[in-house]
Order: C-alpha cells, then sequence, then structure tokens
C-alpha cells in the first residue's frame, strides 16, 4: 500500500500561548512544537497497515523550513519519507489544495489525516482536500479496515456511530480510536539514527490564494477565582440565582 | 442574495442546533439586509416549523446519504447566496468545508459569534484549543459559517416560511452500512448541562450516581480521558483534546484533576462546577463554583438538592 500520512506542526499541548504584538500572529518564542496530537493516531495506524498489508509511508507537511524537526519526528516513529511542501499554511483551503496538487500528481491508496490540528482547530483540510480530489472522506475515524481495494471506516457521529464502505483511495481524519492510546509510538534511539538517512524533499508551493484573514487573536479573559462553597444547598442557589445555569 | 442554511435532522426531528442554524442566518440576515433560504430533507416531520426562527423560504430536498453528496447539494444552490451557514454537528463539521471546496467558499469554522461586520463579514472563532480567540475576515469568496452548537442561542423571529420543494443530486462516494446513536440519552455536543466524571469515582460500578444527576438535569453523560483510556466508559464520552468537545451552559466535573488536555475540551462552557477532594487540584483554577469533598458524599446530596429544585420550578 502506498499510504499518505498529512502532519501539521503544531505547538505542545501543555504550551503557554500568546500572540505577538499585533495581536495578528502566534508568538512562537519559547513554543515547543510536536507532531499534531490527532496526526499521531494516524501516523499510529499507518504503522499497523503497513505492517499488515506492506507498502510505504509517505508523511507529508505543507510548511517552513522550521517544521521539518516534526516530520523527523515521524521519519523516526517509523514513516519511510517526508515531503515538505514549502509554503505558508496561511488557511486550511490554501493548504488543502497544496495537499491536493501533490497528491493529484502521485498515486496514494490511503490519505490519512488528523481530524483537526490543535493550533487553529478548524477542521477543514481533510474534508477540502478529499472534495478537491473527489475522493470519499470519513471524519472523526475510529476505526479502519482495509481489504483489498475497499475500505470499512467507522467515523463517530453525535451520540453514535456511522459505517460506511468504498473503494480506495480514501481520505480520513483520524482521532484517538483508530489506534488506541497505549499503541501510539515514540521515536527510539535507532528511530531517531535511521530517520537521519531517510529522505525528506522539499516542494515548492503551487498556490497561495488564502479565503480567509486571521485580524486579530486575544487570549480569553483570566477567570475570576473560583467560589468555593461548602454544601449543595448554596451550590444551587448559587447556580440559580446568580449564574442562571439552572 | 439570501443566506443559505441548512437544518439537519435525525429521525424526522430537527436537532436543536439547527434551530440555532436558523436563528444564526436570521441574525446574519438582518444585518446584510436579506432573507434566509433553509434547505432540510424532505423526510422531516415538519419543516414550517423553522419559519419560527426566520426560515423566510424553505426548501426541501431528498438528502443524500452522506455528508459529501449533502455538500454538492447545497455546493449547486450557492450561486447567487449572500452567505451560507451550516451548524457544527458532527455531520455539519464534515459538510462545511467540503461544500466550502465545491462553491468557492470562505469558512470560518468552530465560529462562536454571530458576524460583528459584514463587509467584509468578520467573525470571531475558537483557536488554540480554547487558549486564543481569533477574528476572521471571510474575504476571498463566499462567506460560510460553522458555527459551535449552543455558541449563539436560539432566537425566534417569524420568517415568511414559504415551504417548496426542489430536485439535486449528490453523489455518494460511500456507503452507509450502519449508523446506531444512543437512544434515550442526550447528545453529548448539544447537551446544554453535561456532568462529567474522572478517576475520583475509582470504578465503573459507582457511576450510577452520575447518571442519576445526569437524569435529574436533564445532561448528557462524559468522562475523562484516563476513565476512557482504561474502559470504565466508552470512548464517545470523552471529553477533552482528541475527544470531544464541549461547551454547555453547565459543566460539572466530579473527581476530575484538570488536566490542561481535558480542559481543552471543556473550558468553553459558560459555568464550570467542580468538585474533588483534592483543593490543590488544577481544575479548580477554570472552575465558577467548587465543592472541595468526597464526591461520593457530595453527589447524593447534589441529587437530593437539583431533585428538589427541579420540584419547586
Amino acid at each position: 500500500m502506498n499510504l499518505l500520512v498529512c502532519i501539521s506542526h503544531v505547538p505542545d499541548t501543555t504550551a503557554k500561548i500568546n500572540f505577538d504584538a499585533a495581536g495578528t500572529a502566534l508568538d512562537a518564542t519559547g513554543v515547543q512544537f510536536v507532531i499534531n496530537p490527532y496526526d499521531e493516531f494516524s501516523l499510529t495506524k499507518a504503522l499497523h497497515l503497513k505492517e499488515a498489508h506492506g507498502g510505504t509511508i509517505t508523511v507529508l507537511n505543507v510548511g517552513g523550513p522550521e517544521t521539518e524537526p516534526t516530520l523527523r519526528k515521524a521519519l523516526a516513529i517509523g514513516a519511510d519519507q517526508a515531503i515538505r511542501i514549502n509554503a505558508t499554511p496561511t488557511d486550511a483551503i490554501t493548504v488543502a489544495k497544496e495537499l491536493k496538487n501533490h497528491i493529484a500528481a502521485n498515486t496514494y491508496d490511503l490519505i490519512l489525516c488528523g481530524q483537526e490540528s490543535i493550533d487553529y482547530n478548524g477542521q477543514q483540510v481533510p474534508a477540502m482536500l478529499a472534495a478537491l480530489l473527489n475522493l470519499p472522506f470519513v471524519n472523526a475515524c475510529v476505526d479502519l479496515v482495509i481489504d483489498g481495494s475497499s475500505a470499512t471506516a467507522t467515523g463517530e457521529i453525535d451520540g453514535g456511530h456511522a459505517t460506511y464502505t468504498g473503494n480506495l483511495p480514501l481520505v480520513v481524519g483520524g482521532k484517538k480510536g483508530l489506534v488506541e492510546e497505549k499503541d501510539l509510538r515514540i521515536p527510539n534511539m535507532r528511530g531517531i539514527m535511521t530517520a537521519r538517512s531517510k529522505p525528506l524533499q522539499v516542494l515548492e508551493a503551487t498556490e497561495h490564494d488564502a479565503a480567509t484573514r486571521a485580524v486579530k487573536f486575544v487570549k480569553p479573559a483570566v477567570k475570576s477565582a473560583v467560589k468555593l462553597v461548602d454544601n449543595v444547598d448554596e451550590l444551587v442557589h448559587l447556580l440559580h440565582n446568580e449564574a442562571k445555569a439552572i | 442574495m439570501s443566506i443559505i442554511v441548512f437544518a439537519e435532522e435525525w429521525n424526522n426531528q430537527f436537532k436543536k442546533a439547527s434551530f440555532e442554524a436558523v436563528s444564526y442566518a436570521k441574525s446574519w440576515a438582518e444585518l446584510a439586509g436579506t432573507t434566509v433560504t433553509a434547505v432540510t430533507s424532505r423526510g422531516a416531520a415538519d419543516p414550517a416549523a423553522l419559519a419560527t426562527y426566520g426560515a423566510d423560504r424553505i426548501v426541501t430536498i431528498v438528502l443524500a446519504a452522506t455528508p459529501y453528496g449533502i455538500a454538492q447539494q447545497l455546493a449547486a444552490m450557492a450561486e447567487g447566496a449572500a452567505g451560507m451557514v451550516i451548524a457544527g454537528t458532527s455531520i455539519g463539521r464534515s459538510i462545511a468545508p467540503a461544500l466550502a471546496a465545491l462553491a468557492g467558499g470562505a469558512l470560518s469554522t468552530n465560529t462562536t459569534s454571530i458576524p460583528t461586520g459584514t463587509a467584509p463579514v468578520t467573525v470571531v472563532r475558537g483557536a488554540f484549543s480554547s487558549k486564543g480567540i481569533e477574528t476572521i475576515e471571510l474575504t476571498g469568496g463566499l462567506p460560510m459559517v460553522s458555527f459551535v452548537p449552543n455558541s449563539v442561542g436560539i432566537q425566534e423571529r417569524a420568517g415568511a416560511g414559504a415551504v417548496e420543494s426542489m430536485d439535486t443530486t449528490g453523489t455518494d462516494l460511500l456507503q452507509v452500512t450502519e449508523k446506531t446513536i444512543a437512544s434515550g440519552k442526550v447528545a453529548l455536543p448539544e447537551a446544554e448541562v453535561v456532568v462529567s466524571a474522572g478517576r475520583g469515582l475509582k470504578g465503573p460500578e459507582n457511576w450510577a450516581m452520575i447518571e442519576e444527576l445526569a437524569s435529574v438535569l436533564g445532561a448528557a453523560t462524559a468522562c475523562s480521558k484516563p476513565v476512557s483510556d482504561i474502559g470504565w466508559r466508552p470512548h464517545s464520552e470523552h471529553v477533552g483534546q482528541t475527544g470531544i468537545q464541549v461547551n454547555p451552559n453547565l459543566y460539572i466535573a466530579i473527581g476530575i484533576s484538570g488536566a490542561i488536555q481535558h480542559l481543552a475540551g471543556v473550558s468553553a462552557s459558560k459555568t464550570i462546577v467542580v468538585v474533588n477532594t483534592d483543593a490543590e487540584a488544577p481544575f479548580f483554577k477554570a472552575a465558577d463554583y467548587g465543592i472541595v469533598g468526597d464526591a461520593f458524599e457530595v453527589v447524593p446530596q447534589l441529587v437530593n438538592a437539583m431533585r428538589a429544585f427541579k420540584a419547586g420550578q
């Protein structure tokens, strides 16, 4: 199988998020970047599929040179080759079009993305990519079985699950459940060593027109201190009269 | 130049988020000086109900089976529209980006406000897992908004409400082989009240009191990540980063310490109550109200107090 995993380079979950003085972009000073947590489930699924069916895993990212350590980490975890499309990921449609142009010119059986990236929380790129390629798509994918040239995929829907079948190639937006948390792999020393000699190809960007423009980022208002109460009657009173939550 | 809104139904009944979507479209249409066209399934029991929330025109179609098929159907109606609104339900989150790609849309997802400006359309959305709030302009195409359910609210404002049917088809690239929805339970992403519990409950056998509290409050039940990882509760109840993100009016967290991954999924809740034995639990920093105490004592008392309150209303 020719497996493609789309990887986002995002601030670590525990990172303090600050914005630049103009409030128009993330201030990356001191921020540790990681593989997007949702993408890790998809990457691990690709490793499982390769182990079961054979094949090659390519990891793909749209971003500047600063994202290469994240791609190297994906190689250290077990991907075979990496591609970086050299473009600023301005918004979802620009990223989706860059991915589409690469994928349309190559042959992939399965395109695994994470459901969303934890930076902009758009949950847009995988569905856009599938639509641009006119390929089937399953979001919030928590189970995926490949049988020859067909796939059965289960996605979470509000309050339940939906199961779909169709032909490859397929695009999925993965999340926890696609593989279990305990199955996620961390790079070992041998992986890190071999990753250095695996190919990381840089492709030039093809399209640039963004559809949206971020004009301002602010941090949420700091919550006032918690009001500790001694008994449940007082809590019910406050929830009703003060918070108007019940 | 209408605002087009998709009104989703399940088992022929409109979802609450669909009324919110039409309310959203109406607010936008008032700003833009235009009308609201609601698109819904021909199977919907009472399409005219959408007029209550501001739909001037209600178009019923035979819905495709998959989000991509529905996106194609909506894209076919996009020409000449002033904007499009899709609720950020699980289905909506698959439809909206596909629709934007097909119809040349400028899409904001995870949106939490009605437009604050119309030239260009400007909205506010959540980013950085609730650690940032972004103001975004929809400049490069047909403006489209997918909003977080329960973020802008439902408003009753009557629209003309003329119902008509239209023939349109979408191509489903996948076959739906099974669809299961837990019945008799409040769906977590739409819930106005969520009762959530963590490892402090000590074992899955102790969830009866959580279910009882949820039932008294008409709430959905949820859990922390460790609890779903060890299999005490299903994955579908896991709220937090990599789980489900919720923003109810009231989130009650019982025996959950409040790891940053959990907060990422719940901190948009309007009011947060934390019950924990550990006064130093980080969750108290994100809470509005707290009780430092043992869940096994506090929760049964809370069930009784809430039951008495509900009975007195």
